[in-house]
């Protein structure tokens, strides 16, 4: 069975911190990185792989940039990539990225399941992959932890709840996101570095995909970012000082104050 | 498409470049330029101080939200009781119903619980669409999906928000993406434009660094999940009236293609770190597992729930469930108190809009006092016995 | 400093590197407490191809050579050479076969070896044969098609982990070092079986054993190349391995720089950072210089080797010997940068301090090297007509 993978590259998180004086963002490099969620669908995908044979294809929608997360889960095994990618695209909302997405898989076709991490770090919206399945009309569970069972035909999962889990099974083809709990991510292999160097990762952009502009990137997008603000800092750090005993006389009346406790 | 650049305004200062999380500004001849690397996430627009730097223009979109009224709220339920989040929701949701002077309904799907529906009324609904039946009682995206779909094409609500938790982030994707509209998640504020009677849908990006306003201009429904423990509550006025809509369910017999075989509920004898109002984090300062007791016993005197920083998870000392940051739980009580973690940025983001955070740590250097409202320099293992006893006196 | 890698050797220390820091680090004070022998790195270092390396692609390898494998080792060491010693020993094991093996024995045994399905150990050492090889008393008699062999083993890396043995043995007593002889002896062959794991001082992770041998029979077959050359066969095996034990040594010397400078960065005395106190300064610089000197003779041996270069006995040599005694200094010097925490086994370099010792030791203590060193000397020279 085929199982597609959906990666994509965001700015590395840690490197982004705040001016203090000036309230701006600074970026220490521009480092982008494969969304850290993503990396735990490419080792369930190449597990199913393992077990059922098939191959293991990467998609992604980016700037050509993102070529490079493409190439890195190659290394890890993945056997085949596809760049998304068009000027069009860009500014696009989940809806639109879905769409495009959903357009893009089933010009790969052939696949039993699609695995998206459960969100990505820099949106965070966890909204892509549920929204690629309904455009692609399969069913699909979100925040998977745990894979029971999968045949050909049937896959039963484990679905994290915020209180317990659920099971479930849902028929193939379809699509799941998966949790970190999910599975521990191998190492790269060197055969792997070494065909990633070296293989061709087709770009596709409106064109190739069939799609009119008017339905990706910012015009494609329901949704827009109408204002960016730094978040309030909490301004009010307050070191205490004295003994242990004293130190924690003075949190326990303040916390009492604001009613905290 | 990029951000358009203004060569009259634009003084060439280079602010902007800082604020680019693409690196796709660069300021040549004095003058900014923008490559195609740009995501028109519009972060660099804010910072401008000569109003130099604009959004492209874009083919105005027809309208497609003629005859679309009122807000909606979906009330979660899980096995037959009501989702603390709804209540939120509720309170939220009269403000904004009430600004755009239209009802506010609830959306109520379950097994036999009708009893809950009218209690919904209290808190501010006007009405309440009830669908019950056996078919509703485990949580199963496609049927929830399909019966919130056709709801919204019939009743046409201009608004629709859900809790951002589990079940919210995982069937209302598909709902918003089958009516082809937006949805903005994981809200932290709610308001209204009165004029153009628009959703301002705000939240949190690049892992709590930014924020961002989103709007939903000319596809309707509105949608948006909203994080949890941030909205007021809904008063209770047992004397509101409101109407209970029990809509029938034409959904059986169909062929579902998921099935839900159990739904196993797995929280210990503390509370969860998404519902609680006091945290306690441990981190890489416990040492060792066993360690953990110290927080657990803090957590209990305080009625609080223990969280973890990934290195504690990674460790083995505590489940990941535990685990507070960018891989883990993004929570916000009223009250967070972080033992022995320095505070690297994945932790930071997923606790710092709690309202009260007091920091623990040997270290007066640790980052985790950038964000704390109260910082104690010392050793845990010395400040936290002291904490309970202290705290246990008070209790008398 | 920029050695010109290819961009075949930068994947290796990339993909080295990453094995290192995320799988090694946070395991290496656990593995040498419990001493454990760490199988979870070895499947990863295997799954990997990293276990392949410098074996020929017909035979499952990679195709590189003796640098190519240092510097895995090298990146490996800088987190554990605990870890690095059971990846590099298998190498040790399997060289005799891959330099003087028939067809046949490659085809048997380098693809399980290059693809870490199977480890490989090498056995010379015994109770009265350490520097002096020409000790060796286990015995391999031919009775009909198969040796047999009597004789115990001393401290043998890899043992009773390791699948496949190489053994030196002596098949002709009377002819002294040219009576030994080299066998492949396979785990569970009857009669061969492993003595009590050896407490140590350092490099805890691995396992050390006695190879024990009650009349234990192998096929001819498992005779590498002929009688009479085990002597050579131990001679040019460790010519080649022994810049992997300067591989050892630059990666662990690198590793207790990088814990030095950072903690002379971080800790605080005189309400300064104590990089900023000059005795602290030098001796980083002095720990960084021989450090980088040690690469740089490390790599160059390697270079040489891997050019096809006949006498590679002395470079050999000097890279095991110049960089295992830097390690052994850089790793006494970081103890005494990091004070009092240097000295507990909460910070990693009192763990790289007694680690560090055993590279002087083994594959030939650093004065059997000299010797080595001094006799290649004599003969150069003896060849020059005009000795100024």
């Amino acid at each position: 069975m085929n199982v597609i993978v959906c990666v994509k590259q965001v700015p590395e998180t840690t490197g982004v911190k705040i001016n203090k004086d000036t309230n701006t963002l600074i970026r220490e490099g521009t480092k982008g990185i494969i969304n850290p969620f993503d990396m735990y669908a490419v080792e369930e995908g190449l597990r199913i792989k393992e077990k059922l044979g098939g191959e293991v294809i990467a998609i992604s929608m980016g700037p050509p940039q993102a070529d490079e997360a493409l190439r890195e889960v190659i290394s890890y095994g993945v056997d085949d990539a596809v760049l998304l990618s068009d000027l069009a695209f860009a500014g696009a909302d989940t809806l639109a990225t879905s769409r495009t997405l959903a357009k893009g898989v089933k010009k790969v076709g052939g696949f039993g399941l699609i695995i998206c991490g459960k969100q990505a770090i820099d949106g965070d919206t966890a909204q892509v992959g549920p929204a690629i399945a309904e455009k692609l009309d399969i069913p699909y569970v979100a925040f998977v932890r745990k894979i029971r069972d999968i045949s050909n035909h049937t896959l039963v999962v484990e679905r994290m709840m915020d209180d317990g889990y659920d099971v479930l099974e849902v028929t193939l083809p379809a699509l799941i996101t998966v949790v970190k709990e999910i599975n521990e991510p191998r190492m790269p292999s060197l055969r792997g570095k070494m065909k990633a160097k070296s293989v061709d990762i087709p770009v596709w952009g409106i064109s190739e995909l069939g799609i009119s502009e008017e339905e990706v990137g910012l015009k494609g997008s329901a949704t827009q970012v109408i204002k960016i603000f730094t978040p309030q800092r909490h301004g009010n750090r307050e070191m205490l000082e004295g003994s242990v005993e004293k130190q924690v006389d003075q949190l326990v009346s303040r916390l009492d104050d604001m009613k905290m406790i | 498409m990029s951000v358009r650049i203004d060569i009259e305004l634009c003084t060439g200062c280079g602010v902007c470049i800082d604020s680019c999380l693409f690196g796709a500004i660069t300021v040549e001849d004095g003058v900014a330029h923008v490559d195609e690397t740009c995501n028109l996430c519009g972060a660099c627009l804010d910072v401008c101080d000569f109003y130099a730097i604009s959004m492209p223009d874009i083919k105005k979109t027809e309208f497609k939200g003629d005859g679309f009224k009122g807000v909606w709220v979906y009330a979660e339920q899980r096995n037959g009781k009501i989702a603390n989040v709804v209540l939120e929701l509720l309170g939220e949701g009269r403000i904004l119903a009430d600004k755009l002077g239209v009802d506010l309904s609830a959306v109520l799907l379950g097994d036999s619980i009708e009893r809950e529906a009218n209690e919904l009324i209290p808190y501010g609904a006007d009405k309440i669409y009830l669908v019950d039946d056996p078919l509703l009682k485990d949580f199963n995206d496609e049927i929830y999906s399909n019966i919130l779909t056709d709801l919204i094409k019939k009743y046409k609500p201009e608004i629709v928000i859900s809790g951002a938790t589990a079940v919210g982030r995982s069937f209302i994707p598909k709902v918003s993406a089958r009516l082809e509209t937006g949805l903005t998640a994981d809200c932290t504020g709610l308001d209204i434009d009165s004029e153009k009677r628009l959703l301002l849908q705000t939240r949190p990006a690049f892992g709590g660094n930014i924020m961002a306003t989103i709007i939903c201009p000319d596809m309707r429904p509105q949608m948006a999940t909203v994080r949890h423990k941030v909205m007021k509550k809904a008063s209770y006025d047992p004397k509101r009236k409101g109407e209970v809509i029990t809509k029938g369910f034409d959904g059986h017999g169909k062929n579902l293609r998921t099935n839900v075989l159990d739904a196993v509920e797995e929280i210990g004898d503390l509370v969860s770190i998404a519902e609680a109002d006091v945290i306690i984090s441990g981190g890489r300062g416990l040492q060792e597992a066993k360690n953990f007791k110290l927080i657990e016993e803090l957590a209990r005197t305080l009625g609080g729930a223990v969280g973890a920083s990934r290195a504690a998870v990674d460790a083995g000392w505590i489940p990941y469930s535990h685990q507070v940051g960018q891989t883990g739980k993004t929570v916000c009580p009223k009250l967070y108190i972080a033992c022995g973690m320095s505070g690297a940025v994945q932790h930071l983001v997923g606790m710092q809009s709690s309202d009260v955070i007091v920091a623990i740590n040997i270290d007066k250097d640790a980052p985790i006092f950038e964000v704390a409202s109260f910082g104690i320099v010392g050793d845990l293992f010395e400040v936290i016995p002291v904490m309970v006893e202290r705290l246990n006196k008070r209790k008398g | 400093m920029d050695y010109f890698l290819t961009e075949d050797q930068n994947m290796i220390k990339e993909l080295a590197r990453q094995i290192a820091d995320e799988k090694i680090m946070p395991v290496r004070a656990e593995l040498d407490e419990k001493e454990e022998f760490p199988w979870e790195i070895i499947k990863v270092l295997a799954s990997s191809d990293l276990m392949g390396l410098c074996y020929p692609e017909e035979y499952g390898g990679l195709g590189g050579g003796t640098f190519e494998n240092c510097i895995a080792v090298e990146e490996i060491s800088r987190a554990c050479i605990g870890v690095s010693v059971c990846f590099a020993g298998t190498g040790l094991g399997a060289y005799p076969i891959l330099l003087f093996g028939s067809e046949d024995q490659k085809k048997r045994y380098l693809p399980d070896i290059a693809s870490g399905r199977k480890l490989a150990a090498f056995g010379l050492t015994e109770a009265n044969a350490g520097s002096d090889a020409s000790g060796i008393q286990t015995s391999a008699v031919l009775d009909g098609d198969e040796y047999v062999i009597n004789g115990t083993k001393q401290w043998i890396t890899g043992g009773g982990e390791a699948e496949i043995y190489t053994v030196i043995v002596m098949t002709d007593k009377s002819r002294g070092s040219r009576g030994a002889s080299a066998l492949i002896v396979e785990k569970g062959t009857p009669g061969f079986t492993f003595g009590t794991k050896e407490k140590k001082m350092g490099i805890r992770a691995s396992a050390t054993t006695e190879l024990v041998f009650s009349n234990c029979r192998v096929p001819r077959d498992n005779l590498i190349g002929r009688a009479g050359i085990g002597f050579i066969v131990s001679m040019r095996v460790l010519d080649r391995t022994r810049p992997g034990i300067g591989a050892q040594a630059i990666g662990l010397s690198q590793g207790a720089l990088d814990t030095a400078v950072s903690y002379a960065r971080e800790r605080k005395q005189f309400g300064k950072p104590i990089i900023s106190f000059q005795a602290v300064q030098h001796m980083l610089a002095d720990m960084a210089i021989q450090t980088e000197a040690a690469r740089a003779l490390v790599y160059s041996a390697c270079r040489f080797i891997d050019s096809g270069a006949k006498n590679i006995s002395k470079v050999s040599a000097m890279s095991k010997v110049f960089s295992s005694d830097v390690a052994m200094k850089v790793t006494v010097d970081a103890v005494q940068v990091l004070g009092g925490y240097g000295y507990m086994r909460d910070y990693p370099v009192e763990k790289m301090m007694r680690d560090a010792k055993i590279l002087q030791i083994y594959e030939g203590t650093n004065q059997i090297q000299r010797n080595v060193i001094g006799q290649e000397l004599i003969k150069e020279y003896a060849g020059k007509k005009d000795n100024r």
